[in-house]
């Protein structure tokens, strides 16, 4: 049961990660449309070739979201969905697509994530100092808003070093390791002329010498905020061989959500990861040593360690030693993040997981530029929402 | 001239009619949690239903509100700004005996001292008329 593997990725757009955005500012709706625009030109197809999108919450509206998406495009579809699983949605969202496409609910499927800032809005509310709490949720009857918040347990940082800290009781913690962890990635982002760290690596002191935000992470193993955005097509096998790079077929694909808040997971070492990548191997015939690259949801270094460990790349336990024996950047013996990963490229938002995904695909159409890998045909690609709360992932394959 | 208001207010819990008991505890200096008949398990965060078997009748029982610190961290800047007075805050996630863990945060430990594994006890933290906070501190 699965995929036959008939649905593929056939073009992309990204816009530059920029800390600053200078650039006119554009309603999320605008961006949809500018996003789909570029991707359908990406792949040589029309708007009205179109038949499915896949989104997640937009700045114009609350609920409703696909049909007002639908609407301002003009263009119906059979297959229409809103996935919110944080950082795991693109993964998330592709795999949704192909599946449509195989079941032959739609043809062409575009998924589209808009994260430059929108025009100001000229009636000023005044700031809800919930806002703070980010993904934190601080509505009424919230479990979050009654046991988590009032202790100051809300947003990411703390959550991820709350893991860090368990998994050094269990396994030990190489702090080198992980920085070198970044330093790969930032090499790698070094070369991504839309990296918001083009031209700027780092060294493992920088990373260690970093302020300590939440111990035992550094600031450089965090994610920058940044604008930015983008988009994948897919299609059908017919309409993808017409169209203008080498298809990039979704293989397989796994999903897997245990909680909300850290606190309640079984257990914080062995992430949701391991069973949504056992799935996706499994349902893509694929072995863990045919693949060429690993693009792998880096909010967080520790988040790329536990992916490595749970994905079955290597043991649990051994992340560190595999990071300090592999070369993980673009010209490396096991490239991860080969375009920077989003510790190198900067989060633009609910986005960030999507350049993981543009990455495979650049990767396998042979399009990445200055870091193109000599042979990608097989790559592994992660999601991570929350706080390794919700994880989906794909296998990408070139024909 | 009236001082600036403070826009950043601790948040506190708002009781709903399932938690009461268990804010109700904490206030009278007890750790009360519910317990599955069924399933001979206690249950936190407090339910309407019973996360194994789904079962409706949980008791309420008193508990010694030991444990072990399961993990923390150490923030050197505040989660949000409502918790600027509390840097560096000691996170925790705590062990209860019973089988239960949760989130909350250390007292009367320096921060350099705090391991995971160490035993703890409750520490409560009266911060209004209504609210008591189950905090820790080192056994």
């Amino acid at each position: 049961m699965g995929l036959d593997g008939t649905a593929a990725l056939v073009g992309y757009a990204e816009f530059p990660h920029e800390r600053k955005y200078t650039g006119p500012r554009q309603f999320t709706l605008e961006q949809w449309a500018e996003l789909t625009r570029l991707a359908l030109e990406d792949a040589g197809l029309e708007l009205r070739d179109v038949n499915g999108i896949v989104c997640t919450d937009i700045r114009e509206t609350g609920s409703f979201t696909p049909a007002t998406i639908v609407e301002y495009l003009d263009q119906p579809v059979n297959f229409a969905e809103r996935v919110d699983l944080g950082g795991a949605s693109p993964v998330s969202m592709v795999w949704r697509a192909a599946v449509a496409i195989e079941l032959g609910v739609a043809d062409v499927v575009v998924c589209a994530m808009p994260a430059r800032p929108i025009p100001s809005n000229p009636v000023r509310a005044p700031v809800d100092p919930r806002r703070y709490f980010q993904s934190s949720s601080a509505n009424w009857g919230s479990p979050q808003a009654e046991f988590e918040i009032p202790y100051g347990n809300l947003a990411q940082n703390c959550g991820y070093a709350m893991i860090a800290n368990r998994y050094a009781s269990e396994f030990g913690y190489d702090e080198e390791a992980m920085a070198k962890l970044v330093v790969d990635q930032r090499k790698s982002g070094a070369v991504n002329p839309l990296a918001a760290f083009y031209e700027r690596e780092v060294s493992i002191d920088d990373v260690l010498n970093s302020k300590m935000i939440a111990d035992p992470l550094h600031m450089l193993e965090i994610v920058m905020p940044v604008a930015g955005g983008a988009s994948v097509v897919l299609a059908s096998k017919d309409i993808a061989k017409r169209c203008n790079h080498r298809p990039v077929w979704v293989k397989g694909f796994g999903e897997h959500l245990t909680m909300k808040t850290p606190t309640f997971a079984k257990d914080l070492c062995r992430s949701p990861v391991g069973p949504a990548s056992s799935k996706a191997f499994e349902m893509a015939g694929v072995q863990r040593s045919e693949i060429d690259a690993a693009e792998i949801y880096d909010c967080y270094s520790i988040t790329v360690l536990l992916t490595l460990e749970d994905a079955g790349f290597c043991g649990k336990g051994q992340g560190a030693d595999f990071v300090k024996n592999n070369d993980l950047s673009y010209s490396g013996n096991f490239p991860v993040n080969s375009h920077g990963g989003q510790l190198g490229m900067g989060q633009a938002g609910g986005a960030g997981g999507m350049t993981q995904v543009i990455e495979g695909v650049q990767q396998i159409m042979g399009r990445a530029d200055a870091r193109q890998m000599a042979k990608c045909d097989t790559v592994y690609v992660s999601g991570t929402g929350g706080i390794m709360s919700e994880q989906s992932a794909l296998i990408l394959q070139g024909a | 001239m009236a001082e600036p208001s403070n826009p950043f207010v601790k948040p506190l819990p708002l009781v709903t009619p399932t938690t009461k008991p268990y804010w109700d505890g904490l206030n009278e200096g007890v750790v009360k949690l519910q317990y599955c008949g069924v399933c001979n398990c206690y249950i936190f965060y407090p339910r309407s239903h019973c996360p194994r078997c789904l079962n409706q009748q949980l008791d309420w029982r008193e508990v010694s509100g030991e444990g072990t610190l399961h993990t923390f961290t150490v923030t050197s800047q505040p989660t949000a700004p409502h918790f600027a007075d509390e840097v560096p805050q000691m996170l925790a996630m705590v062990d209860l005996d019973v089988g239960v863990r949760m989130t909350s945060t250390l007292k009367n430990v320096e921060p350099e001292n705090i391991k995971v594994g160490m035993r703890v006890k409750p520490f409560f933290d009266p911060l209004s008329e209504d609210i008591t906070l189950l905090r820790f501190q080192p056994a």
